[in-house]
């Protein structure tokens, strides 16, 4: 007996149905980190948005992971929140398997490089910096594209107006551009370290900056100051407009 | 007559022949695809903290894209005593999580086994959040904006939001949707600095609340002037929840509509 043909078959598609769900937002603000010769900073705006709106004014970006490391993790904010909590988690079982074992600064670098290369084919889409000391004791700062590639520097801006703070920190903390007065341009200014108040200096002003010029970044600045005593925060309203 | 129970109420072979195997095990030419879009929508939810309290309300609609398809929605989902959960984006997403939220009520309440520590808010949001940024994961994302109101475990006011990205916030005033352009400014108004929520009466937000559906109902096409308002408040050492269903907004005014031309009819 053959079989009565029925039009199911042909309910199969063969062209795929266009739709497009983008798991991806832009949720602005923008990050900086500097190292100094016995401390670190991190600095981060408070401002959240989406498109034109500004979700919330104060929604923290910049952690304190423990063992004397601040994190943070800007751009998509779902991402930056969920990288975190992977680093969070990871560290609280280091530190059962490992009899409280401090976790030094370059060794939490490259676990979060494997935190970020192993969702290389789905990135969180953020710019990930880190701060604390290192094994000396000096200052110490890593970057992070989103899928882990990543170095050790003195200082690094990420996230929206990462374009417009970077090079004000090239010249101001690296001295690039800077030459001895009477040189004619021929001896470059000598590097230095510098105190923690020059650099709280810096990073307000690069951030007051940044406030006017870019329409994500604003509302408020956290700092997270690391120093051999501990973690320090300090807040300093920015414009809200 | 086929006497195996198998067959009972299945069309016979004799007359229909076999059954096509093919039909049922069938594969499709192309990957399952997850990502849907959103069919039945519920507009705005809008809430803000206060003094001792927080007050979030939602109205009752649900379109089928430009439809008024239903006017008996509830999208402020009661979670244990003292959360209130407010979903706008797709109806059936929305009563999914309606579905999640009450099996978390009940693991946590009825099977508590951990000396009465009770589900608040934030682990609510924190629950409802990683649903969210997981769905996301997985390409299959549901369709929502979430506001969970309700009180940390100090009992302060809590205000937290999550939609269909895992994309979490808070602040002193949250609305989803349209209410995100047209609501927050006049709430935020009333309270220009989150930490000032203090500085706001119980009655301030129930009146602030309800001056912006009004603003929505008049603008927002997708939003009815049928709602429901939650109001959450602390006193005395004890949570008090007023909620109150088929509200509707009141002192309407149309007479700026009288003037108005244009929008496509005939001009001038």
């Amino acid at each position: 007996m053959t079989t009565i043909a029925s039009e199911y078959g042909n309910e199969n598609n063969s062209v795929p149905i266009e739709h497009r769900f983008n798991p991806y937002s832009d949720n602005g603000g923008t990050v900086l980190g500097i190292a100094g010769e016995d401390f670190a900073i991190l600095a981060g705006d408070t401002r959240i948005v989406s498109g034109y709106n500004i979700d919330s004014r104060y929604e923290p970006k910049v952690f304190d992971v423990g063992d004397n490391i601040v994190m943070t993790a800007n751009g998509f904010a779902a991402d930056g929140a969920a990288l975190i909590d992977r680093f969070k988690s990871a560290f609280k079982w280091y530190k059962f398997d490992n009899n409280n074992k401090k976790l030094t600064i370059q060794s939490a670098a490259r676990y979060i490089q494997h935190l970020l290369y192993g969702k290389r084919f789905f990135p969180f889409y953020v710019s990930t910096l880190i701060a604390g000391l290192d094994e000396e004791g000096k200052g110490a700062v890593y970057s992070y594209d989103p899928v882990g590639s990543y170095e050790r520097e003195q200082c690094r801006a990420g996230g929206a107006a990462a374009s417009l703070i970077m090079p004000f920190l090239d010249n101001q903390v690296n001295f690039k551009n800077q030459f001895e007065p009477g040189s004619d341009g021929r001896v470059k200014k000598p590097l230095r370290y510098l105190s923690l108040e020059e650099v709280l200096a810096l990073v307000r002003d690069a951030f007051t900056s940044a406030t006017e010029r870019h329409i994500q970044v604003g509302d408020g600045l956290e700092v997270l100051i690391v120093t051999k005593d501990g973690i320090k925060k300090v807040y300093y309203p920015l414009k809200r407009d | 007559m086929n006497h195996d129970p198998f067959y009972w109420g299945r069309p016979s072979d004799e007359t229909y022949g076999h059954y096509n195997h093919a039909i049922a095990n069938a594969k499709s030419q192309i990957p399952t695809s997850h990502t849907q879009q959103p069919i039945i929508t519920g507009t705005s939810v809008l809430a803000l903290k206060f003094k001792n309290g927080v007050a979030i309300a939602a109205d009752n609609m649900g379109s089928y894209g430009s439809l008024l398809r239903f006017n008996n929605i509830e999208r402020l989902i009661r979670v244990g005593t003292e959360t209130i959960v407010g979903i706008s984006g797709d109806i059936s997403d929305l009563q999914y999580i309606e579905r999640l939220l009450h099996q978390l009520q009940t693991e946590e309440e009825v099977y508590d086994s951990d000396g009465g520590h009770n589900l608040r808010a934030p682990h609510v949001h924190e629950y409802l959040s990683r649903v969210m940024y997981n769905r996301r994961l997985k390409m299959d994302p549901l369709w929502n904006a979430i506001i969970v109101a309700g009180f940390s475990d100090d009992r302060t006011p809590f205000l937290r939001y999550v939609d269909l990205l895992g994309v979490t916030y808070g602040s002193l005033a949250l609305a989803t949707g349209f209410g995100a352009h047209l609501a927050v400014p006049l709430l935020r108004k009333l309270v220009p600095y989150d930490a000032d929520y203090e500085k706001v009466s119980e009655e301030q937000a129930r009146v602030a609340i309800a001056d912006s559906l009004r603003v929505l109902y008049y603008r927002d096409a997708r939003s009815s002037d049928k709602y429901t308002f939650a109001v959450l408040t602390f006193e005395n050492d004890k949570i008090n929840v007023d909620y109150k269903q088929d509200l509707k907004v009141e002192n309407q005014s149309w007479r700026f509509a009288e003037n108005l031309i244009g929008y496509g009819s005939k001009q001038q």
